[in-house]
């Protein structure tokens, strides 16, 4: 019945012209099809269930109700009513904006984030392009919209947004590189930039049963390396989707929305739409090459068609950890982030792929490997603990060192 | 097909170049050239040149226009950026052009263009890597040592002020 359906809206330029059509007719047509329908109902879709769990998770953390008004359970139509007046506002164009590229802007925002979407695959089959080169064509496409936001922040005449476009330049100049260096490991782990087949190396199967749970690439008895670029990897997307605690191109505090504060109705919710969809791209990205992909539910039947869900599953996983990092994190300063990623990630990353590279020859997958990283991990963990202690908890009798000296100081 | 694409992507490389060379806002030109860019990339996929283009848009539009719109940003006239168009030197200028072009023109239709059947495109990244790490290991290590003295300069230019500073202030 769908398959029936999408061929006839794909053959209608058939249905003019016959076998005769013309090959770019089709070829606009398609991409209309798939960019224009598939995947903006599935981000608009998307959007909307996380605006709604963000406020809603953001209220339960701070204790508050969050939307409670519209739709029957929880305020759950909350944020059609929001998107139905974005689209009844005027569309307001700053008089001493320069026209073209405030317009333009936000469509290579949103076009950026698109982009991505063609390389991801939802499932073994679920995909759009089978690109030999997934990984690096993502990263590629994230430049698209950190130029759009450039652009946005220069065209809008206002000073929060030209602030917020140097900051978003000085951010996407900071985390441009240790993303893709935390993203090496598992390259080199794959051998491969190809989404599927990165995913697929991550399979492992005890009889019928998918125990691929087991030997994801986050896993330490993997490679304890992988495990250490999974997070740093995390912490650089985070950069990359401008969430907080790196929200300072848009930060709503100090630049009033920065880059898009001049933008309303519309426009402005194709800003919103990106960071969302952008969102999702970076966690979907994170899934496949450290969470195994749609690999690992241990059902033996009906598990690979439950795949494309239990891949959904992570990514919304992942998601819910960037908005539970926003609500408990403060924002950091422009030079912090830069210091984080350039001093702290970027030789992290440093030592993971070479270190990735001798596991790689010694004890990728061998019993000893599987022994030595568990036995790295532990002893890793314990160390945190022990540290974490040391710091945490005073002396008897002794007051905290730190806080004491706050307080005689006048600020 | 491929013929249309590829006519389309002349047209606006060809066309946002222009705009490069004649517009009077700097930031307009600059995205002009990420156009130009861009539209270069699609020239690399229609070659089957997938790993090519990619990093052509990574390079170029990710890394050297975003530190040109930084660049542009920093500059004490920001919000309005403009500079004049004026022309010096018309007539060697014209003379370097016509020669370069009488050259160029020249050296396309006396050249015996290969001409092959389009191939499907085949994975070329695996290809790049084993070559960058065999036939071609000595450049690739030029260009890594390039950069490291790029590098290690441009921390030694940034860290000149610093040591001054400290400098004066124990004297």
């Amino acid at each position: 019945m769908i398959e029936e359906a999408v061929r006839f809206v794909i053959n209608i330029p058939f249905g003019f012209f016959g076998s005769e059509a013309p090959e770019w007719l089709v070829f606009v047509h398609c991409s209309l099809i798939y960019g224009g329908v598939f995947m903006m109902a599935f981000i608009s879709v998307l959007a909307f269930g996380s605006v709604w769990a963000e406020r809603k998770i953001s209220a339960w953390m701070q204790a508050r109700l969050g939307p409670m008004e519209v739709g029957k359970y929880q305020g759950c139509l909350q944020t059609i009513a929001d998107a139905l007046k974005l689209l009844l506002k005027e569309d307001i164009l700053p008089a001493a904006a320069d026209k073209p590229l405030f317009t333009i802007a936000p469509i290579l925002v949103f076009a950026g984030s698109l982009m991505s979407y063609v390389a991801i695959p939802f499932g073994p089959n679920l995909k759009v392009a089978d690109l030999d080169i997934g990984v690096f064509y993502i990263l590629g496409t994230s430049a698209v919209v950190v130029v759009g936001i450039i652009i946005a922040g220069w065209s809008s005449y206002s000073k929060w947004s030209i602030y917020g476009g140097m900051r978003a330049a000085a951010q996407y100049v900071s985390y441009e590189i240790p993303t893709a260096l935390h993203l090496l490991p598992v390259i080199i782990m794959a051998g491969s930039l190809n989404l599927i087949e990165i995913a697929d190396e991550q399979q492992f199967f005890i009889g019928p049963v998918d125990c691929s749970f087991l030997t994801w690439n986050l896993w330490p008895w993997i490679n304890p390396f992988a495990t250490v670029s999974f997070i740093m990897y995390y912490i650089a997307s985070l950069a990359e989707t401008n969430r907080t605690p790196f929200d300072l191109a848009e930060s709503e505090s100090e630049l009033v929305a920065g880059s898009h504060t001049e933008y309303s109705g519309i426009r402005w919710s194709f800003f919103f739409l990106a960071e969302y969809a952008d969102m999702f791209v970076v966690s979907a990205l994170g899934t496949i090459l450290y969470l195994g992909g749609w690999h690992g539910l241990p059902i033996p039947v009906i598990g690979p068609y439950l795949a494309p869900f239990f891949f959904l599953f992570k990514v919304l996983f992942l998601m819910f950890i960037a908005i539970w990092l926003r609500w408990t994190l403060p924002r950091l300063r422009v030079d912090q982030l830069t210091y984080l990623c350039w001093k702290v990630l970027l030789p992290f990353g440093m030592v993971t792929v070479t270190g990735t590279a001798l596991w790689q020859l010694y004890f990728y997958k061998t019993p000893v490997g599987v022994i030595l990283g568990t036995v790295i991990a532990i002893g890793t963990i314990w160390a945190m603990i022990k540290i974490y202690r040391s710091e945490s908890i005073p002396e008897k009798g002794k007051p905290m060192a730190r806080r004491d000296q706050v307080a005689a100081t006048p600020s | 097909m491929f013929d249309f694409i590829f006519f389309v992507f002349s047209f606006v490389c060809i066309g946002s170049a222009l705009f490069v060379a004649f517009t009077p806002n700097v930031v307009h030109a600059a995205l002009g050239l990420a156009s130009t860019f861009a539209t270069l990339a699609g020239f690399y996929v229609l070659l089957g040149a997938d790993f090519l283009a990619i990093t052509q848009i990574a390079i170029y539009v990710g890394g050297i226009l975003v530190l040109m719109l930084f660049g542009i940003m920093y500059t004490h006239t920001i919000a309005r950026v403009s500079g004049e168009q004026v022309m010096m030197q018309v007539g060697p200028a014209l003379l370097v052009v016509i020669l370069t072009l009488f050259t160029l023109v020249a050296t396309i239709l006396s050249t015996a263009w290969p001409v092959k059947e389009v191939a499907p495109p085949a994975p070329t990244a695996d290809r790049i890597g084993v070559l960058l790490m065999t036939d071609y290991l000595l450049p690739f290590e030029v260009a890594a040592i390039l950069l490291l003295v790029a590098l290690v300069g441009a921390v030694v230019i940034a860290q000149t002020p610093v040591r001054k500073s400290i400098e004066e202030s124990v004297d």
